[in-house]
């Protein structure tokens, strides 16, 4: 970290915490809602992120001085789909059975706002390394919540972290129940509601 | 601002890059990809046929090694009399027109099991599955939902274990041999069905009843294209046996 200007460091802090898509500007809601239920997806699903925002920002950034203006929302979208299809078919070929239970929810990055919207508002109109950065900050902020839905979704849903028993037998013996709520949407937008309450109080940003 | 000749000529090397790139990923990876489908397949097909559950962690391996060492595929024609000689792997173009794929579990050279392909229009999606017989052709000995793009929660429901364990034990022929094939109901049957019906119902899903609609339709009409067959089996004719 030394290395990097207190700017540069910035860039990817930033959407970790200040300025982060999922808890302050409330992007990529549908997809953290969905893959949440267990953390092994919610890990994949955020790694695939991770990987098509960074290199979708950097292959923008680095022919932002060539595409025409008036295409360039399509050309966005063309190297975000290619990018997309390729997580896609890598997952299939490689986790199998992870890929099945995201299912169309890889497919769906394609319309994940933070992505394109990274690509306009950021990768247009800066450097390839400070949007190599800037890509990684922002997957790395949307990981951090979705690992963090899915920690409380597996825990009190399934009594379960990453596949394994972490709420032992003797609780259930004694009458404990998972919550089923949990399981469903609707506890991954209770969940979503609270973290983001709790985040904005901590960083006391106020909506104007 | 860019000439027009210059955006058409931009979009044209975008288009070109991306569908190099993709295509030779897609054939890079096809070969992958199809050993994942076709394991998860065989999976299926030993689960229906109760060889097999989620949670035994057997390796890829594993699971063909049983699938060679415990399925016998083969072929029946329409009129339900064994195709000699043909494998369900020379008909898959056929897309089960004149020629119907089966596959029986063997325990030490009897069979125990059939287990047929089902596959049909849920309410989003093609719902892709297996259906599993006794040897006894009418008791299902188990049911298993491979693909689908049903709503999670609600039709996707299906591939749940409470939803498909409840077709174990149901009986696709009544008592006078006639086929009824297996209904999923509006809701639960031990409160609406009366009892007499219950052995060919099965509980519905709250939410998904156009995907219990859906399963209906073509479980009933997979079921007649091998109502022939079944109904051999049913007569004690275990054709396999003869064919073997």
């Amino acid at each position: 970290m030394a290395m990097m200007s207190k700017k540069t460091r910035k860039t990817i802090t930033d959407p970790m915490w200040d300025n982060n898509p999922i808890s302050l500007q409330v992007l990529g809601i549908c997809s953290a809602l969905a893959v949440t239920v267990k953390m092994d997806t919610a890990f994949v699903m955020s790694l695939a992120v991770i990987f098509v925002l960074t290199l979708s920002n950097t292959i923008v950034s680095l022919i932002r001085n060539f595409i025409p203006s008036k295409i360039r929302i399509l050309v966005m979208l063309s190297v975000i789909a290619t990018l997309v299809i390729l997580t896609d078919q890598i997952l299939k070929a490689v986790v199998f059975d992870i890929s099945k239970q995201l299912s169309v929810f890889v497919g769906l990055i394609i319309t994940n706002c933070i992505i394109l919207g990274r690509a306009e508002a950021f990768a247009m109109g800066n450097p390839p390394r400070k949007a190599f950065l800037d890509g990684l900050g922002n997957g790395l902020g949307y990981a951090w919540i979705l690992m963090a839905v899915a920690f409380f979704r597996e825990l009190f849903g399934a009594g379960k972290i990453f596949g394994f028993q972490i709420i032992p037998e003797a609780f259930y013996s004694m009458g404990y129940e998972n919550n089923g709520i949990m399981v469903l949407a609707p506890g991954a937008f209770l969940l979503l509601g609270i973290i983001i309450w709790v985040q904005r109080a901590i960083s006391g940003k106020v909506e104007e | 601002m860019h000439s027009n000749a210059y955006t058409i000529g931009f979009a044209l090397a975008v288009c070109v890059t991306c569908s190099v790139i993709l295509a030779l990923t897609a054939g890079g990876l096809k070969p992958m990809i199809e050993k994942n489908e076709r394991f998860d397949i065989h999976r299926n097909i030993l689960k229906a046929l109760e060889l097999y559950s989620a949670d035994s962690g057997m390796s890829p391996d594993a699971v063909e090694s049983l699938y060679d060492e415990r399925i016998e595929g083969f072929v029946v024609a329409q009129s339900g009399t064994i195709v000699p000689g043909k494998t369900p792997a020379d008909i898959e173009s056929d897309n089960g027109q004149s020629y119907l794929p089966v596959f029986a579990r063997m325990d030490h050279g009897t069979v125990t099991g059939y287990c047929i392909p089902i596959s049909g229009m849920g309410l989003w999606s093609t719902l892709y599955g297996y259906l599993a017989l006794q040897a006894d052709g009418e008791t299902v000995m188990g049911i298993t939902f491979y693909k689908h793009g049903e709503t999670p929660g609600l039709g996707g429901e299906i591939e749940a274990e409470w939803f498909t364990s409840n077709f174990v034990g149901k009986k696709i022929f009544d008592d006078e041999g006639n086929l009824t094939s297996i209904t999923v109901a509006k809701g639960a049957i031990s409160k609406d069905v009366p009892p007499g019906k219950r052995i060919h119902m099965v509980d519905g899903i709250s939410g998904a009843t156009m995907t219990g609609n859906g399963i209906n339709t073509f479980l009933k009409a997979d079921l007649e294209k091998y109502a022939p067959f079944l109904k051999a089996v049913r007569n004690g004719q275990s054709p396999i046996l003869q064919g073997a």
